[in-house]
């Protein structure tokens, strides 16, 4: 008796214990993630100027009507979807075969991981504030494309031209990025069972069909979780176009958190910024579930 | 067999040079900008054309000194300090109390908030940046410290991280304590915490860098001169004419030191943390 009386006192305890040290984070993240979210919804049905803070109109789907004619906001569209298509697969191979480098002991490997890494302990703003001038289409002062003359090459306007500018962004972001992805990629590497390579090299497979065959198959898992933070981190584009080309030029590196930016804090227009970025979490949150959808069915 | 010696150590050869090539790649832009940020401002863009722009002659800390004269940068690296420390603190606490809650505890509701903490990871902060203004405008926040701390604290990604991390702790361990009349709280902090300064250690390191590099919001927040946070800083002392190169690339090596020294450190940590995301995920 006296047993179980102590047993369902604890069961108490722990119930009570369970609220007390989940309510604050719960909280919080009602509060600050997940309030604001419905907010967006709710603001982007209504004509809000933050000038005008005292005349909010509920005007229904105006703003959404707006959006579909919006011309720049297709753009900002396009740039979003193009950065990320571009950069997700080059920046996730890239990544890949910088782990495949340095995935096996050898005398100096740690020296190597760290340079490529070394990016990664610059923060966005200083690459991007480095790379402007790196790129400068002078060759006099850019070391690009200073190298480029003394290959004998043209100089290329990387950041004042519209057809190179996006480009030039995700080359950067590819070279900042891939660091972090290789690491993740090297655990993914070192939890492959050695036997299966052996087995493997005595059927007489070559290295590359050991890395098709062998590698990737194992890497499944890691391969999905690296496209799936990429392509996030990818879509919410912004300061690299916003330190180094302000959207520029014309339009051809405006993202869409760039234009939630411009609509929403430059010019004031709240209600249809809001609606932009309700978009934006749609699609943002659909494409990760279609990713994750895609790659469990196999 | 000797030109099967020969042919290993010509493949040596072979993925030594390449690794050195592409790490050379990798590093030629911040050796460069290191190098720049020692040279005088006429010095910068002498020698485009030769590997003699790698090399700083004549290096000097005059454009280091510069910066602290032009910028306020003990105020900038206070602020910047001060509020991710702040934001440190509740987070271990509050995130790894939740994770453990989480984790160990049995009560109504605990698989549904762990849904919400998983589904609530891939939520981009910067689709609710507008009403998240608001809601600061509206507290009075905005400009101030609190604006940065508060709605940064709670982090699915660190629940999670030492949800998974709790999980694996044994129950008979728990249990032992609970019988010797334990409270499951006092059980948490003084059995679970000291036994658990790996997960700890990895979330703040991951949390750091993440807040150190932190832009968008602190830049749409902060913005008074004087409530500046390091990126800030770097950012608009870039924008500001006259644009003195040897000062700005001195700015930028400044605001990469701490995080170097981070790395340094606790690099066990950081790479683990990183590693173990993709494993766990």
């Amino acid at each position: 008796m006296a047993k179980t009386e102590q047993m369902s006192g604890r069961k108490r305890d722990e119930r009570i214990a369970g609220y007390v040290f989940s309510l604050p984070a719960v909280a919080l993240l009602i509060a600050f993630l997940v309030v604001p979210i419905i907010y967006t919804v709710y603001y982007s049905v209504f004509q809000y100027q933050v000038m005008r803070p005292n005349d909010i109109t509920f005007i229904g789907f105006e703003n959404y009507h707006k959006l579909i004619t919006d011309s720049d906001f297709w753009i900002s569209l396009k740039n979003t979807f193009y950065f990320t298509i571009v950069v997700v697969p080059v920046q996730c191979t890239l990544a890949l075969a910088l782990a495949m480098l340095v995935s096996k002991k050898f005398k100096g490997v740690s020296v190597f991981r760290t340079m490529y890494f070394s990016p990664q302990l610059t923060s966005m703003v200083v690459i991007a504030v480095l790379w402007t001038v790196l790129y400068n289409s002078n060759p006099n002062t850019g070391l690009i494309n200073a190298l480029l003359v003394n290959l004998g090459l043209e100089p290329i306007n990387f950041l004042t031209n519209e057809r190179t500018a996006m480009n030039s962004i995700i080359f950067m972001s590819a070279w900042q990025g891939a660091g972090y992805q290789m690491m993740i990629f090297l655990a993914g590497l070192q939890g492959i069972p050695r036997d299966q390579y052996e087995a493997a090299s005595v059927d007489g497979a070559t290295p590359w069909q050991q890395f098709w065959f062998v590698t990737i198959p194992n890497l499944k898992g890691t391969i999905k979780y690296v496209i799936m933070i990429t392509m996030i981190q990818a879509m919410k584009l912004f300061t690299q176009p916003y330190v180094m080309t302000q959207g520029g030029p014309r339009n051809s590196t405006k993202t869409m958190v760039y234009y939630i930016y411009t609509q929403g804090f430059q010019k004031g227009n709240f209600g249809y910024a809001c609606s932009v970025a309700a978009v934006f979490f749609v699609i943002v949150v659909a494409m990760s579930l279609i990713l994750q959808k895609i790659t469990s069915e196999e | 067999m000797k030109s099967l010696k020969t042919q290993k150590a010509l493949q040596k050869i072979l993925f030594y040079a390449g690794n050195t090539i592409i790490g050379i790649i990798f590093v030629s832009p911040l050796i460069w900008m290191i190098s720049a940020s020692l040279k005088p401002e006429a010095k910068i863009f002498a020698n485009m054309n030769s590997i003699q722009t790698f090399v700083p002659e004549d290096a000097s800390f005059d454009n280091f000194i510069e910066v602290f004269r032009r910028v306020d940068l003990m105020n900038v690296f206070e602020n910047t300090i001060t509020y991710i420390l702040l934001i440190l603190v509740f987070d271990l606490l509050i995130n790894s109390i939740c994770g453990y809650a989480l984790a160990k505890f049995r009560f109504k509701g605990r698989k549904l908030i762990l849904s919400f903490v998983v589904a609530l990871m891939v939520m981009p902060m910067e689709a609710i940046l507008l009403p998240m203004y608001i809601e600061m405008s509206q507290l009075g926040w905005v400009n101030s410290l609190p604006a940065l701390v508060v709605p940064s604290i709670a982090k699915c990604f660190s629940i999670y991280m030492f949800y998974n991390f709790f999980k694996d702790i044994p129950d008979d361990l728990l249990e032992a304590a609970s019988i010797d009349g334990s409270s499951p709280i006092r059980t948490f902090f003084s059995i679970v915490m000291p036994i658990s300064k790996t997960v700890y250690a990895t979330v703040f390191i991951l949390d750091f860098v993440a807040h150190w590099n932190d832009f968008m919001w602190p830049f749409l927040i902060m913005t008074g001169k004087e409530n500046r946070t390091i990126q800030l800083a770097v950012q608009s002392f870039f924008g500001t004419q006259p644009v003195h190169y040897s000062a700005i690339m001195a700015s930028l090596v400044l605001s990469a030191i701490p995080m170097i020294v981070m790395f340094i450190f606790m690099q066990k940590y950081y790479v683990e943390g990183i590693a173990s995301s993709g494993i766990k995920g």
